[in-house]
C-alpha cells in the first residue's frame, strides 16, 4: 500500500503556496490539540489525501516561524509510544489568527473558483 | 505590528543562540525519524527499509536545517557577519596596512568628534535655561565700548520694564562686580566670594528652579530688607560640602549677617554663559534704591512674550527709548540693541567655529583620500584573489559587497578608537578653565556626537570602498589570472585615478596650511601688540580694604600695605588699582575745560582708581608730567593722569599737563601726567580715552595690588599673604597671579582656535606627504621591470631618479596651484578673523609653497633612490 502511494505519480503533487503550510499547521493543531512535528506532517498528508508535496523536514521552519510569532507554543514531552518529542499547541493568539486566516482563505478560494469557472465557460 | 516586533526580536536572539537552537532542532529531527521508522515497522517493513522510507519522506536534513536557520534568524545580518569575519581575517594577514589605516581613521574621526562636541556645546545646543529661544540680551550704544557704555541706570531699567509691551520680564545684573566681591568670615580662614547682584526676577526670567530652597522674596530686594544670598552649586559643594541644611542659616559676608535662601542647580552655569573663564560663587539681590544714584550698573536680559519676535521687540525699543528719554532729561543717550541671548553669547564665535569645523572636515577628507589610495593599492595587489573568487562563481556584486564590508570593518574599528580619542580630547577641552570661551565647559561626547561619529564613519566606508569597487568592476578580472606577475605597469586609467587622488590631497593640505598660516601669523601679530604695560615680572593679588568708605583712612591703610609689601626682599615696586587692564572696566565722563562739546560727543573714558606707584608696578609708560603721590590726598587739589588717546581727543594734540578737566559731571581735576596708551579691553582693540584718579580722591571698586618682582609669584605668595594678614586679619585667601595670565586669558579664544587649526594643518601636511610617498613608491615598485628595461637600454641611475622626482614634483605642483587658487577664496572667507594680516599674505603663501615643495621632494626622493638602484638583471629576471 505504501509503495503504491509513493509511486502513483500520474498527477504531480501540489506545490505549497507561500503561507499555506502555516495555515495548515495551525488548523491541524486546532483540531488535534497538542501534537509533535511528525504527527502534524502525517496528519496534513492524510487529510490532503497525499496530494500535497511535502518534504516533512520543511515543517520545522514553519513551526519555528509560528513559534516566534507567538501563535503556537512548544514543549518537550513523551509520545504515546514513550518517545521524547517536542509537542506543539495553539496559543490564544494563534487561535485568533487561525480564524482570521481561514476566513481569508475561504474568501480567496471562493473568488478563485468562480473566476476560473468563468474563464472555462468563455473558452468553450 | 507588535507581533512583527516580537518576531524580529526573537530572530535577532536566535542569531546569538545558534548552537542551542541547532541542537534542539537536531533532537527534534531525530525524534521525527524515529517516530516515522516505528510507524513503518508497524506497517510491516523491515527495520532497515522502514528507516530508509522515513529518511526519504523527511527530505534532506541539511536543507531542512538551513531553511530552519534562515526562517528563525536574520540571514542578511549573518551574511554580513560572515563577510566581516572574512574581512578581519584578511586584515590579520595585512597587519601593517590595517594598523596604519585604523590609526589614521581614528585620528580623523576622533578630531571630528571632539570638534563637533565643542561646536555642539557652544553653537548648536540651546542655552542651559528653560525656553531659551525667547531670551534676549539688551545693550545700549549698539553693544560697543566698555561696560558703562552698554549698561543702564536703575531708572531707565525700571522705566523700560514698565512701559514695554514685548517682554514678559526684564531682569538685570550688576556686571561691575565679580572676583572677590565679598569675603566669607567666621568659617576658618576668610574666604573670597566671587559674587554678583541680580534683580529679584533674574532667575525667574531665565527660567531656572532652585536646587534647594527658594529665590529672593520681594522684601529681600528692598532697601533695608533682610539680607539674603543664593549660592552657586559649585560653591555650595566646595564651601559647605553640599549640605542642604545651610539653607535658612546665616553666614557672614563682609561685615553683615546674610541668610542663605537657596542653592542653584548644577546645570545653571551663569559664568560660562555671561563671564567665560570666570567664576561666580554667590548671587545677592540688587537693591535698586541703593544703586539708583550710581550711574549705569545694570546689564539687561529679557524674556519675550510668546509669539513676539526679536524684530518686533527691537522696533518697539527703538521707538520707546527716545520717548522715555524725553521725559527724563538727565538720562544719557540710552538705546537698546536686542540680540537673542544665544547670538550674543556665541554669535561672534560662529565664524571661528565654522572655520574650525571646516579644518577638521578637510582633515577627514585628506584621510579618506589617503586611505582610498591605500585601499586601491591593496586591491591591485589582491587582483588574483578576486579573479579566483570570481572564477569560482562570486558575482561582481558579491565581490563589491565584500570590499564594502572590508571598508566598513575598517571604519567601524577606526570609529571605535576615534570615539575613544574624541572622548579624551573633549574632556581635555572642557577642562580648559583658562580658555575664555562661553559654554566650553559643557562640551561632552553625547548622543549627537556619537551620531556625528556614525555619520562620518559611514561616509568613510563609502569613500574608502568606492575606489576599489570601481577598480574591480572596470577591469577584466580574468586577465589577472593569465598575467603571471607584476611586470607590466598598470593601465593608464588607474594610474590617473591615483594621481588625481594625490593632487587633490596636496590641494586640500595646501588650503588647510594657508588657512592655518594666516591665522597663526595673525596670532603672532596679536602677541606682538604693544600692551602699554609690561606683564613680565608682574603679578597681582586681590586686597581687602578694611575701611573703604573713609578716603583718609583708606589712603593711610593702603599706603602702609604698599610700604610693607615693598619691604619684602625681591619686590621692586608695588601699587594698587581697582581694575586691571583686560578685565572689568567702567567709564566716566571726561571733558576738557573751556571746550564746547556737542551732545553726541559726550563719550565716556575708561577710569581706573589707582595708588601712587601703580603705573610703575604695571610697567606703564609716563610720557609727560608726573605720577601721583600720597600728597594728592582727599583734601588736596583733585588730579588725574590721562592717556594719549584722551589727550588727542580732548586737547587736540596740545600738551595737556597742567590743564583742567571735568570728570564725571562737575569735578574739576588738574591733569598731572600723560601715559602711553594701554590696551583696555582686548589686545586686538585699540585703546580708547582713559584716565587715572588717585585712590584717595575717588572710591575704588575693589583693589588689586600689583607687585613687580623678578621672583616667581609662587615664592612670594606666602610672604605677601602674611604681610596682608598682619595688616588686615580679615584679608581673604587670595592668589598672587601673574599678570601674564590676564593677557593669556584675553587671547585664549584665539589661541584655542589657532592651535587646533595649526595642529590639523600639520596633520594634513604629514598625511599628504604619506599619500604622495605611498603613490610614488607603489608605482616605482610596479614599474620595476620597466625601469630595468630602461636601465638595460642605457638610462643611468641619476636619470631614472630624476624622472621619478620630476613626476612627484609635477603632481605636487598641480596640487599646490589648485590649492593656492582655493586658498585665495578661503583667505577672503576668514578675513574677519585675521589681525594685521592680509588674506593673500605673500609671505605666508611663499612659506607654505616652499614647505609643500620640500615635503614633496622628500616624499619623492626616497622611492626615486630605490628606482635608481634597480639592478636591470635582477629586474628583468625577477617575477
Amino acid at each position: 500500500m505504501l509503495n503504491r502511494t509513493m509511486n502513483t505519480k500520474k498527477e504531480s503533487k501540489l506545490d505549497l503556496l507561500q503561507g499555506t503550510l502555516d495555515l495548515m499547521v495551525l488548523q491541524t493543531l486546532a483540531v488535534m490539540g497538542s501534537l509533535h512535528g511528525y504527527g502534524i506532517a502525517r496528519r496534513i498528508e492524510q487529510v490532503s489525501g497525499n496530494k500535497v508535496l511535502l518534504n516533512q523536514g520543511t515543517i520545522y521552519a514553519s513551526l519555528v516561524r509560528l513559534q516566534q510569532r507567538g501563535w503556537i507554543s512548544a514543549e518537550w514531552g513523551t509520545s504515546d509510544n514513550n518517545r521524547k518529542a517536542k509537542f506543539y499547541s495553539l496559543t490564544k493568539k494563534g487561535r485568533k489568527r487561525l480564524a482570521e486566516d481561514a476566513h481569508y482563505w475561504q474568501r480567496l478560494s471562493d473568488v478563485m473558483s468562480s473566476v476560473l469557472a468563468m474563464s472555462k465557460e468563455g473558452n468553450k | 505590528m507588535s507581533d512583527w516586533l516580537i518576531q524580529t526580536f526573537r530572530r535577532a536572539l536566535a542569531v546569538f543562540s545558534k548552537r542551542d537552537m541547532d541542537n534542539d532542532l537536531d533532537a527534534e529531527m531525530r525524534a521525527h525519524i524515529d517516530l516515522a521508522t516505528e510507524e513503518y515497522i508497524g506497517r510491516g517493513l523491515s527495520p532497515a527499509e522502514a528507516r530508509r522510507q522515513a529518511l526519504i519522506r523527511f527530505g534532506g536534513r541539511d536543507s531542512a536545517t538551513e531553511l530552519h536557520r534562515d526562517t528563525r534568524g536574520l540571514p542578511l545580518i549573518e551574511v554580513l557577519m560572515q563577510d566581516l569575519r572574512y574581512a578581519f581575517r584578511t586584515f590579520r594577514r595585512d597587519r601593517v596596512f590595517t594598523l596604519v589605516a585604523v590609526l589614521i581613521l581614528a585620528v580623523g574621526i576622533g578630531a571630528n568628534v571632539a570638534v563637533f562636541s565643542v561646536i555642539n556645546a557652544i553653537l548648536l545646543r540651546p542655552l542651559p535655561f528653560s525656553d531659551p529661544q525667547r531670551l534676549a540680551w539688551l545693550a545700549s550704544n549698539r553693544g560697543e565700548g566698555g561696560l558703562s557704555a552698554i549698561t543702564y541706570n536703575v531708572e531707565s531699567y525700571e522705566e523700560f520694564q514698565r512701559h514695554n509691551q514685548s517682554f514678559e520680564q526684564i531682569a538685570g545684573y550688576n556686571p561691575f562686580m565679580g572676583d572677590g566681591a565679598w569675603k566669607l568670615l567666621g568659617r576658618g580662614e576668610p574666604q573670597p566670594v566671587d559674587g554678583i547682584q541680580v534683580t529679584g526676577n533674574f532667575f525667574q526670567t531665565l527660567g531656572v528652579q532652585p536646587a534647594v530652597g527658594r529665590f529672593f522674596l520681594p522684601e529681600e530686594c528692598k532697601k533695608g530688607g533682610r539680607p539674603a544670598v543664593i549660592l552657586s552649586n559649585a560653591f555650595w559643594h566646595r564651601q559647605f560640602g553640599g549640605d542642604p541644611g545651610i539653607v535658612g542659616q546665616s553666614i557672614t559676608l563682609d561685615s553683615s549677617q546674610v541668610t542663605v535662601v537657596g542653592v542653584l542647580p548644577e546645570s545653571f552655569d551663569f559664568s560660562s554663559v555671561f563671564f567665560p573663564a570666570s567664576n561666580i560663587d554667590a548671587f545677592g539681590p540688587a537693591i535698586l534704591d541703593d544703586l539708583r544714584d550710581t550711574g549705569n550698573v545694570l546689564s539687561m536680559v529679557g524674556r519675550l512674550k510668546p509669539g513676539v519676535t526679536f524684530a518686533q521687540a527691537q522696533a518697539e525699543a527703538t521707538a520707546l527709548l527716545p520717548e522715555l528719554r524725553a521725559a527724563h532729561p538727565n538720562w544719557e543717550e540710552y538705546s537698546a540693541t536686542i540680540w537673542s541671548l544665544k547670538d550674543y553669547v556665541s554669535g561672534k564665535l560662529q565664524r571661528s567655529l565654522i572655520v574650525l569645523w571646516s579644518a577638521v572636515g578637510l582633515i577627514f577628507l585628506i584621510i579618506c583620500v589617503n586611505l582610498s589610495n591605500l585601499m586601491l593599492a591593496r586591491t591591485a595587489a589582491r587582483n588574483k584573489e578576486f579573479a579566483l573568487r570570481s572564477a569560482l562563481g562570486a558575482g561582481r556584486g558579491r565581490l563589491a559587497r565584500q570590499l564594502l564590508t572590508e571598508s566598513l570593518a575598517l571604519s567601524i574599528t577606526g570609529s571605535i578608537f576615534g570615539v575613544g580619542l574624541g572622548f579624551a580630547l573633549t574632556t581635555y577641552f572642557s577642562h580648559q578653565t583658562s580658555v575664555a570661551l562661553p559654554l566650553l565647559s559643557r562640551a561632552k561626547v553625547d548622543w549627537y556626537s556619537l551620531g556625528w561619529a556614525a555619520l562620518i564613519g559611514l561616509a568613510a566606508t563609502l569613500l574608502l570602498g568606492i575606489g576599489p569597487i570601481f577598480k574591480i568592476s572596470s577591469g577584466t578580472l580574468s586577465e589577472a589570472l593569465k598575467d603571471s606577475g607584476q611586470g607590466l605597469s598598470e593601465g593608464n586609467k588607474h594610474a590617473r585615478l591615483r594621481s588625481i587622488l594625490v593632487i587633490s590631497e596636496m590641494a586640500l593640505a595646501c588650503v588647510l596650511l594657508v588657512g592655518a598660516g594666516l591665522l597663526l601669523r595673525s596670532f603672532v601679530r596679536v602677541l606682538d601688540v604693544d600692551l602699554g604695560f609690561n606683564p613680565e615680572n608682574a603679578s597681582a593679588i586681590t586686597v581687602d580694604i578694611r575701611d573703604p568708605e573713609n578716603a583718609a583712612k583708606r589712603g593711610a591703610e593702603l599706603q602702609e600695605v604698599i610700604r610693607k609689601v615693598e619691604e619684602i626682599p625681591g619686590v621692586e615696586s608695588a601699587g594698587i588699582s581697582d581694575m586691571l587692564p583686560l578685565g572689568r572696566n567702567r567709564n566716566w565722563g571726561l571733558w576738557a575745560k573751556g571746550r564746547l562739546y556737542s551732545r553726541d560727543s559726550m563719550l565716556g573714558a575708561y577710569v581706573r582708581v589707582v595708588s601712587p606707584g601703580y603705573l610703575r608696578a604695571m610697567g606703564m609708560r609716563l610720557v609727560g608730567g608726573r605720577d601721583f603721590t600720597w600728597d594728592d590726598g582727599p583734601k588736596g587739589q583733585p588730579v588725574i593722569i590721562i592717556n594719549q588717546a584722551a589727550a588727542r581727543l580732548h586737547w587736540l594734540g596740545q600738551d595737556p599737563v597742567g590743564r583742567t578737566a571735568y570728570v564725571a559731571g562737575s569735578m574739576e581735576c588738574q591733569i598731572v601726567g600723560v601715559i602711553s596708551d594701554v590696551r583696555q579691553r582686548s589686545l586686538e582693540q585699540a585703546a580708547g580715552p582713559e584716565f587715572f584718579i588717585p585712590i584717595t580722591q575717588a572710591y575704588p571698586e575693589g583693589a588689586d595690588l600689583v607687585i613687580r618682582s623678578k621672583l616667581p609669584p609662587q615664592s612670594l605668595q606666602s610672604t605677601v599673604m602674611n604681610t596682608l594678614r598682619s595688616l588686615n586679619p580679615t584679608q581673604p585667601v587670595a592668589e598672587l597671579r601673574p599678570i601674564q595670565r590676564i593677557v593669556d586669558k584675553s587671547v585664549s579664544p584665539r589661541r584655542f582656535f589657532v592651535m587646533l587649526v595649526a595642529v590639523f594643518a600639520l596633520l594634513g601636511l604629514v598625511l599628504a606627504a604619506l599619500g604622495i610617498y605611498g603613490v610614488i613608491s607603489y608605482s616605482v615598485a610596479r614599474q620595476t621591470q620597466e625601469i630595468g628595461i630602461r636601465r638595460a637600454l642605457g638610462a643611468t641611475g641619476p636619470q631614472v631618479q630624476l624622472s621619478v622626482i620630476a613626476r612627484t614634483l609635477r603632481l605636487a605642483l598641480i596640487g599646490v596651484i589648485l590649492g593656492i587658487i582655493a586658498s585665495v577664496a578661503v583667505g577672503r572667507w576668514i578675513a574677519s578673523l585675521l589681525f594685521g594680516t592680509q588674506p593673500g599674505d605673500p609671505a605666508t603663501l611663499a612659506v607654505i609653497v616652499l614647505m609643500l615643495g620640500i615635503v614633496a621632494l622628500i616624499a619623492g626622493y626616497i622611492p626615486a633612490r630605490r628606482a635608481a638602484r634597480v639592478d636591470p638583471v635582477v629586474a628583468l629576471r625577477g617575477n
